[in-house]
């Protein structure tokens, strides 16, 4: 009995020793991603090229990040917000300035890219995915091209069609179905939207967050807002499938690199971002994730038909009315009661 | 006749309402589709992924870790403490009780956001040490109402009768009281065990970087939906929790049937 009590008090301590860690002075760099966002094996490149482990973690949301960042408690030295969050996090002091002396890639990237309006000179970050948010819609249980916003209010297509259950996103469509800018500020515009999507509420099948790609793909629906990403791996596995942009314009999203103002190590999370952006490394993750790289030599090494995609990599001209979030600031709760008002209507 | 049909129907439906869905998700684990309900072949790929992705590795060792080392210090602590609270009396016994019931009653999230003030109070660095505070601060309690029963059924001169007979009281603890409350110790350890595995809420405030555990990584795939790999991950867990308690029953039938024998 004392030997077993014995060997288990010694386990225990085994186990928190090797869990903590103790690894010796080893370099580290601690790297916040979203969720199924990275090649697993760049990770390993990475720490074999520079020597430097990657302490790796995930989040869903960039709310969840945003708190994370918020609490303290931890840092991070690398981390992957969204547009909007990243503008916040600017205003908030909350990243640290990136020297793109030290990336070497940064010329890689296509200026299209760069100098957006949530990091206006291009000082706190580094692209890392785009996309669009478009219709996605299956072409043997919808007799005719869509092409709009509009479409979606059809009754044509009642109990058919899918909104997302995102507040920022589905009333961007509602906005811009109406003409309006998707980062209005004004509150009467906002409750247009709502009116919009209150009205069409009877002829929706349901809002969802990421079952939306299991009910498209399995036809249990026929029509959604999506994000593109999601289109080409649905697309991938449904070839009745056609995604498009609609022609009011739509959200130009962004996820970029970032370093947080109280990073332990800045250069290694410098050394991390520009190995990101490395045209090989940056394919592998398109690739993996399937979303669209802002690297146009990394796009070059995907297949032909990815390459070619007007889902993944559209054209100038039907990218010309998409904007990009911007942070909402002070009216953050007029969206918030809208929302509500929105998603409790009968 | 009847009435015995119904009664298996009756069986048949509630194991039906059980088991469908980890049967679903097992199939669904060979399914060659990324997607949820689109059959398109039988594939093992995603336990070869499961075993090349080291991020998922990394995670079950810290969630096991966790649970582990978690689950034998509550274990400790708890018998301890529900051997101290058997031997109360009174008023002092009865709040020291409802003092163990509170955290057991209250809700995740409060006790979640309550720890995690008080580890930032105390300046922790956020990580697998908070973790693991967390994780035995909320199993403890299980540990106590799971031992207790077994403490009331214990004849209460067994101890006595031992010291009488030229025990020390720490050999009647450990010859006599340990072993009479042992399926409740072990009760009470499998259920911090699980409800290690289980939690989430806790952990994902009480974490720092580098440590998640299997449910804050699954939660944080929710952008971009379940990767199949974890559906694979989910069936090996459950077939070895499956054999493991297969073997656990093996042994208890043939531990008493030695009993049987001997007698």
């Amino acid at each position: 009995m004392k030997n077993k009590i014995l060997i288990m008090l010694a386990m225990v301590l085994l186990l928190s020793v090797v869990a903590t860690g103790c690894g010796g002075n080893e370099e580290t760099i601690n790297v916040y991603n979203w969720g199924d966002y990275i090649d697993p094996e760049v990770l390993d490149l990475f720490e074999e090229e520079y020597g430097v482990r990657v302490v790796y973690d995930t989040y869903a949301t960039n709310e969840d990040l945003y708190v994370k960042m918020k609490q303290g408690g931890s840092s991070y030295d690398v981390v992957i917000p969204s547009d909007y969050m990243i503008e916040r996090m600017i205003r908030e002091d909350l990243l640290m300035e990136i020297n793109m002396d030290n990336i070497s890639m940064f010329e890689k990237i296509d200026d299209r890219f760069l100098n957006l309006d949530y990091d206006p000179d291009n000082s706190y970050s580094v692209p890392y995915m785009w996309g669009t948010v478009g219709i996605i819609y299956n072409t043997t249980m919808v007799d005719r091209p869509l092409t709009s916003w509009g479409d979606l209010w059809d009754e044509e297509f009642e109990g058919e069609i899918i909104m997302l259950n995102s507040q920022r996103d589905t009333l961007a469509v509602a906005l811009k179905k109406l003409g309006y800018s998707m980062n209005t500020r004004d509150i009467g515009e906002l409750e247009e939207a709502r009116d919009e999507l209150i009205s069409q509420k009877p002829i929706v099948y349901a809002y969802l967050g990421d079952e939306v790609k299991d009910v498209i793909v399995g036809g249990e629906a026929a029509i959604a807002v999506v994000w593109s990403g999601d289109a080409m791996a649905m697309m991938d596995e449904n070839p009745d499938l056609e995604y498009v942009i609609p022609s009011e314009g739509t959200n130009l999203w962004f996820d970029a690199m970032v370093i947080p103002a109280n990073a332990q190590n800045p250069e290694a999370a410098e050394q991390f971002i520009d190995f990101m952006t490395r045209p090989e490394i940056a394919a592998m993750n398109a690739d993996y994730i399937g979303y669209s790289s802002p690297v146009p030599e990394a796009v070059e090494m995907l297949d032909e038909e990815i390459q070619n995609s007007p889902v993944a990599y559209p054209s100038e001209e039907m990218l010309e009315n998409t904007e990009v979030f911007k942070d909402p600031q002070d009216i953050i709760s007029e969206y918030d009661r809208i929302w509500t008002e929105i998603t409790s209507a009968q | 006749m009847v009435n015995r049909n119904l009664k298996r129907l009756y069986t048949f439906l509630i194991f039906a309402f059980l088991y469908a869905p980890i049967i679903i998700l097992i199939i669904y684990s060979f399914n060659d589709s990324k997607f949820r309900g689109d059959w398109s072949g039988f594939t093992l790929r995603w336990y070869a992924e499961l075993f090349r992705d080291r991020e998922v590795i990394r995670v079950l060792y810290y969630t096991f870790a966790i649970a582990i080392t978690s689950s034998i210090i509550s274990t400790v602590l708890g018998t301890v403490a529900a051997i101290g609270i058997h031997g109360m009396r009174g008023i002092t016994k009865k709040s020291v009780l409802n003092l163990n019931y509170l955290p057991v009653l209250n809700p995740d999230i409060v006790t979640a956001v309550a720890l995690m003030a008080l580890f930032r109070m105390a300046r922790l660095q956020f990580g697998f040490i908070t973790l693991l505070l967390a994780h035995i601060t909320f199993s403890v309690p299980y540990v106590v109402l799971s031992i207790l029963p077994k403490l009331k059924q214990m004849n209460v001169h067994l101890a006595e009768a031992a010291m009488d007979l030229g025990a020390t009281p720490m050999y009647a603890l450990r010859k006599v009281v340990i072993p009479e409350i042992m399926p409740g110790i072990i009760t009470g350890g499998l259920l911090a065990f699980t409800l290690s595995i289980d939690d989430f809420v806790i952990s994902f405030f009480t974490t720092g970087h580098g440590i998640s555990n299997l449910s804050i990584y699954i939660y944080s795939m929710a952008r971009k939906g379940i990767n199949p790999t974890i559906n694979a991950l989910s069936t090996l867990m459950f077939i070895s929790l499956v054999a493991l308690l297969l073997i656990i029953n093996n042994r208890s039938e043939k531990s008493k049937k030695i009993i049987q024998e001997r007698r």
